[in-house]
């Protein structure tokens, strides 16, 4: 080789500079993303032009992970679900520049799965490197903070009105509304906080926004704050999620740096302050009034309401409390508009609801979509099988505190008040799917004994109702008194739905009287042959 | 080194971190997960350091320390195992995986092993839910736990200590 034609042969590498996608969040690890990437990085050396290997966010598409994805010409191709020990044949199959391996998947947009969602919130998730604030602008980040700065508090807050965002921490409580009341409260201090002890089996939509892209939440804050006048946050954020704080934390950094955080928000003199608190696994602090006592460094029990947190919330200060999801929907519609974003979904519930398909299901991901499709259609369409091909016996919705729903029931759509009507709820979106070898006996008496261990213990029916919850239907499964015990239970289950002070004990019954109403046939007294 | 330089030494790394974390606003969970982090757990004896820098009663501090599943009051074995109890974990087969964790280490939930290798801890959920049955180990969450898969990584995950959780 004379020098010229080595001359062209490294400016040509230069120019093909191959970029390889290797997910970096937590459940891609949970597999092995790791591994992969190391690997793709080792190999990478050898064939001609180099390769960079970058650490995205994940798509979501989690029973694909890790899912490795190579640019060409401006398009990602995706591979999965990669081991390390597949890589070596991906070389050789030249995946850098061709299609041809077992394990391809075409262009990763086109994948049926994600080509059929509404992704807003989660537009950048998958795609940009979290802690990129370049790639973050270059895919839409911070035009709605750049609006929002010219704009009295009132009017952000009349756009998020008129956007009908409503919570999407479970109770759908709408946003606009209480950032209202948190503005027309006047007070020297006010706060914004992030309700990121995302606890609900089943979901992780809140780790996955933080991980995948975290300057969407900070973007979100901000935005409160500017719309409500309050100059600090916090990201009260769960111990159980490691990787999340620290992508959080670096965001955070990263952000101040870029005079996107701190004492002139992107020049405009205006403040805003924001941290991560991390939680330390207490259940109940997911429930707002539990998360200030806790971020005021208190047990996380719960307080009386009223006064509600936007009029005394953390340290006696009006108070904005949202979750993650809801804050991270905030900078697109500020950057596209109200009407952008209501014209998605059905009736009262506007905008994309981002579902957590899990548990017994082929295909697990995070779907975002607009409300209204029926939940049998979406598992089908979603979920396919079950992951062990037995047929589904339940799926329960929303979480702990969620009902377990029954085949019969998978025609009511995906929305607040259908799902409200049958007594159940979205909640934060979770769905995670059982088999028929689920016994759903057992499925109830874990609801009590969750209750029972996460109890705050400031109320009686809760405190006291889920341990004797556990021992009632432990009774009727040993087949004592199996019918006044069952009359028991309903009653034990209505008191604590009466009586409780908030949601934990109020709705821990609820599993439990959708295993009695639906599943009847698991709560009697066991086959001894079966345990 | 006798009992009372050692307990001088510790004294003093609690009293470092209060004075790096006690000026923020509501400051016992930052400092709480700082003696932690540190010490691997909250001793005894920083109860009432840490009240009295915090102007709390020792009741107050002790109270925290309890009601939070997180904090440890005893030392924990080497590495901790975390076993996710949520429903996603359950509908993949979560209590047949703890009942084997329980007995190949020979502890229950809250317990340390015998040569120290590993403290075993209930988890309800690690946001790991499409990957069930999911564990962490330390600050680490491996996903699509089976039973065969458990005693692997039990047996790989020998190398230096990682921070805990």
């Amino acid at each position: 080789m004379n020098s010229l034609q080595r001359n062209q042969g490294q400016s040509m590498a230069r120019h093909s500079t191959v970029r390889v996608f290797v997910p970096g969040d937590t459940t891609a690890r949970s597999m092995g993303a790791d591994a992969v990437a190391e690997e793709i990085t080792r190999l990478a050396v050898k064939p001609k032009g180099s390769v960079e290997v970058i650490r995205n966010g994940s798509r979501g598409l989690y029973w694909l992970e890790p899912l490795v994805e190579v640019e060409r010409e401006g398009e990602r191709f995706a591979y999965g679900p990669i081991e390390p020990s597949d890589v070596s044949g991906l070389f050789a199959a030249d995946f850098l520049n061709s299609n041809d391996h077992p394990k391809a998947l075409g262009s990763t947009e086109s994948i049926p799965y994600l080509a059929a969602q509404s992704r807003l919130t989660f537009c950048r998730v998958g795609i940009t490197e979290p802690l990129s604030l370049e790639d973050y602008q270059k895919y839409g980040g911070y035009k709605g903070l750049e609006k929002a700065v010219g704009m009295a508090g009132d009017e952000i807050i009349s756009t998020v009105t008129e956007s009908g965002l409503r919570g999407r921490g479970g109770a759908a409580f709408p946003t606009g509304i209480k950032w209202k009341t948190v503005l027309e409260t006047s007070a020297e201090q006010k706060y914004i906080t992030c309700n990121a002890d995302e606890g609900d089996s089943g979901t992780f939509a809140d780790r996955m926004i933080m991980e995948s892209d975290p300057f969407v939440l900070i973007e979100g804050m901000t935005i409160a704050g500017l719309a409500v006048g309050a100059t600090q946050g916090y990201i009260y954020l769960r111990a159980e999620y490691p990787l999340a704080i620290e992508i959080m934390t670096k965001a955070i950094a990263i952000a101040y740096s870029a005079g996107y955080l701190g004492k002139n928000v992107t020049g405009s003199s205006k403040i805003f302050h924001l941290e991560v608190r991390e939680a330390a696994g207490a259940y109940i602090c997911g429930e707002e009034t539990a998360m200030l006592e806790s971020l005021e460094g208190k047990r996380g029990q719960i307080r009386f309401r009223p006064p509600l947190p936007a009029v005394k919330g953390l340290f006696g200060a009006p108070t904005v409390v949202n979750n993650v999801i809801t804050l991270a929907s905030v900078p697109i519609i500020l950057a596209k508009g109200a009407d952008y974003y209501k014209n998605y979904g059905s009736g009262r519930s506007r905008g994309t609801l981002t579902v957590q398909l899990s548990g017994n299901i082929e295909r697990a991901g995070l779907v975002e979509i607009a409300f209204g499709q029926p939940l049998g259609q979406f598992l089908e369409e979603f979920g396919g099988d079950t992951a062990t091909g037995r047929p589904i016996r339940a799926v329960q919705a929303g979480g702990p505190l969620g009902a377990y729903l029954h085949p019969s029931q998978f025609k009511t759509p995906l929305d607040y008040e259908a799902f409200a009507e049958i007594g159940a709820m979205i909640g934060h979106g979770g769905l995670v799917v059982f088999d028929d070898s689920t016994d759903m006996g057992e499925q109830a008496r874990f609801a009590m004994e969750f209750c029972a261990i996460e109890s705050c213990g400031k109320c009686t029916p809760c405190r006291i109702g889920s341990v004797r919850g556990v021992e009632v239907i432990d009774r009727i499964r040993n087949g004592e008194n199996e019918h006044m015990n069952l009359e028991l239970l309903r009653d034990l289950c209505d008191t604590m739905i009466e009586g409780s002070l908030c949601a934990l004990g109020g709705m821990a019954p609820f599993p439990v009287i959708s295993v009695l109403d639906h599943f009847s046939e698991d709560m009697r007294a066991r086959d001894p042959k079966r345990t | 080194m006798n009992d009372s330089q050692e307990s001088a030494e510790e004294n003093q790394r609690i009293f470092a971190i209060l004075e790096r974390e006690a000026s923020r606003p509501g400051p016992l969970l930052p400092v709480l997960h700082a003696i932690q982090n540190q010490l691997g757990f909250i001793p005894e004896y920083a109860v009432p350091i840490v009240a009295q820098a915090l102007n709390l009663s020792r009741a107050e501090v002790h109270g925290v320390i309890s009601f939070y599943h997180l904090f440890r009051t005893s030392p924990p074995g080497k590495r901790t195992l975390y076993i996710c109890r949520a429903e996603a974990c359950q509908s993949m087969g979560a209590r047949a995986l703890e009942s084997h964790a329980k007995q190949s280490l020979g502890v229950s939930f809250h317990g340390t092993t015998q040569d120290g290798r590993y403290s075993l801890e209930p988890i309800y959920c690690l946001g790991n839910c499409a990957c069930s049955p999911s564990v962490m180990i330390d600050k680490t969450v491996h996903g699509k736990v089976t039973p065969e898969r458990l005693d692997e990584l039990l047996a790989e995950e020998s190398g230096p200590e990682h921070g805990k959780a």
